[in-house]
């Protein structure tokens, strides 16, 4: 699918983007993407810039598991792999980076006989249960619909090989639930939702049809390429033309609308809904999984008498709750690019690679450094 | 979080688990989320386990429809 990277095929969508915004007159459009993945290529391929030319506003959206888990889950896996002898706290890449009041994953100092280890999928925490059979093993597992069903796959192969000793600490979230929420809240001018590729993979179309009934709002799941976010920018546009919102698709290629029907039915057989608390968004009612029935029993929170407090601070004037709400763009923060970059985060979207705030640090910051260089030389170059 | 790559499968076994071909790299994945995963299959891989099939058809229809726009735009 190379033609969907092709730039004469960028150029010729953009430009139907543009006769379109000019054709029903009707101001700016603001649509937000809610994955982290969607941001990474709008500004990797510079089409934040190009698409707000064309008369359209992309606001990043709350689809960054790891940024959205809140200080105090992360804080939970640190004083467990700290304060417990003889665990190993395993997890992917991103979450042991994330900055809290007591450290990261990275600087915390594990008990004797623990430590953390860094997991590329749910599997390998798996693998290290059966090769450690005297420790416990804690997979401290953050993802979204896409990745949540191969947690509870784990979940249930721990259950059936009776590893009594792993356990998951879960950061599982449902995409849905916070787009009511923000639409709720009326902070932020949206005229529709760019969704997520990977996720409606796993739970198809009809989750999201309360957006075009409740709200009166469009919406279009899209793929990853640079092609797919702008041919799913033109069916949100169409819609938004003929006054007809719905659930577009226009990731055919891999999401089927009914989604994945064995991913869903093991989500089920495993896990069910709690009410679950968001960095930056509170508490949204049926928003989180945690395992179900027998399964409880591989639940970390119980199994580790773990409290976690919801509200736990995040750095001081850390801004990333009001990033991942959309209520500002990750430069208007006061330590972006200052206190706050990559080598040195405050928050969770600097840190993961689709954390909106690292986005912006690698491509916007950069092509702002790059015309103001061009600037300082054609000075210059002045005579 | 959510990167899926597309990648082919190579192999399958008795466990519904194999490898498939990443970029040239062979790497395990696991095939349940498939219904009758088969080698030569083009699958979304995420976190260690194919999510969905890639369907030929489809990705066919999307050129089409680049090619519909294109000319709709007189390009």
């Amino acid at each position: 699918m190379k033609e969907l990277r092709d730039k004469k095929v960028l150029q010729t969508l953009l430009q139907a983007v543009g006769h379109r915004i000019s054709r029903f007159n009707r101001g700016r459009v603001r649509i937000m993407e809610v994955c982290g993945t969607h941001t990474m290529t709008i500004h990797r391929y510079g089409l934040k810039e190009l698409l707000e030319r064309a008369g359209v506003d992309m606001i990043s959206g709350p689809g960054c598991p790891v940024c959205i888990t809140p200080a105090a889950v992360h804080e939970a896996a640190i004083n467990l792999v700290a304060g417990r002898r003889d665990l190993i706290l395993a997890t992917f890449g991103d979450m042991t980076r994330v900055p809290t009041r007591c450290g990261s994953l990275q600087t915390a100092i594990p008990a004797e006989g623990s430590m953390v280890k860094i997991v590329y999928s749910p599997q390998e925490s798996l693998a290290l249960a059966a090769l450690h059979p005297d420790k416990d093993v804690v997979f401290f597992g953050a993802g979204f619909e896409t990745t949540i069903p191969s947690i509870a796959l784990a979940i249930k192969e721990a259950a059936a090989a009776g590893l009594k000793r792993y356990a998951v600490l879960c950061a599982l979230w449902l995409i849905p639930p916070p787009l009511k929420a923000i639409l709720e809240s009326g902070e932020v001018k949206i005229s529709g939702f760019l969704y997520p590729g990977h996720v409606s993979a796993i739970i198809g179309l009809e989750p999201y049809a309360f957006i075009p009934r409740e709200f009166g709002l469009p919406g279009a799941v899209a793929g990853f390429e640079p092609g797919d976010i702008l041919l799913g920018i033109l069916n949100i546009l169409d819609q938004l033309e003929k006054g007809n919102p719905e659930v577009g698709l226009e990731y055919k290629r891999v999401v089927s609308p009914r989604g994945n029907r064995l991913a869903l039915k093991l989500m089920d057989e495993v896990l069910e809904v709690k009410d679950a608390v968001w960095r930056g968004l509170g508490l949204i009612p049926r928003s989180g999984l945690k395992p179900k029935g027998l399964f409880s029993d591989w639940d970390a929170e119980p199994r580790f008498g773990l409290k976690i407090e919801a509200d736990s601070a995040d750095l001081a004037g850390c801004l990333c709750g009001e990033v991942l709400r959309g209520l500002i763009p990750p430069p208007d923060c006061r330590l972006f690019g200052r206190k706050c970059a990559p080598e040195t985060p405050q928050g969770p979207c600097m840190v993961s690679l689709e954390g909106a705030c690292l986005v912006y640090y690698k491509y916007t910051l950069r092509t702002e450094s790059v015309k103001a260089r061009t600037k300082k030389r054609a000075k210059g170059n002045r005579p | 979080m959510c990167l899926g790559i597309p990648v082919k499968i190579l192999s399958i076994d008795e466990n519904n688990q194999g490898e498939v071909d990443y970029l040239g790299t062979r790497v395990k994945a696991g095939f349940m989320l498939l219904d009758t995963p088969k080698v030569g299959d083009w699958v979304i891989v995420h976190a260690g386990y194919a999510i969905s099939r890639l369907d030929e058809n489809e990705a066919r229809e999307t050129l089409s429809l680049l090619r519909e726009i294109a000319e709709s735009e007189g390009r």
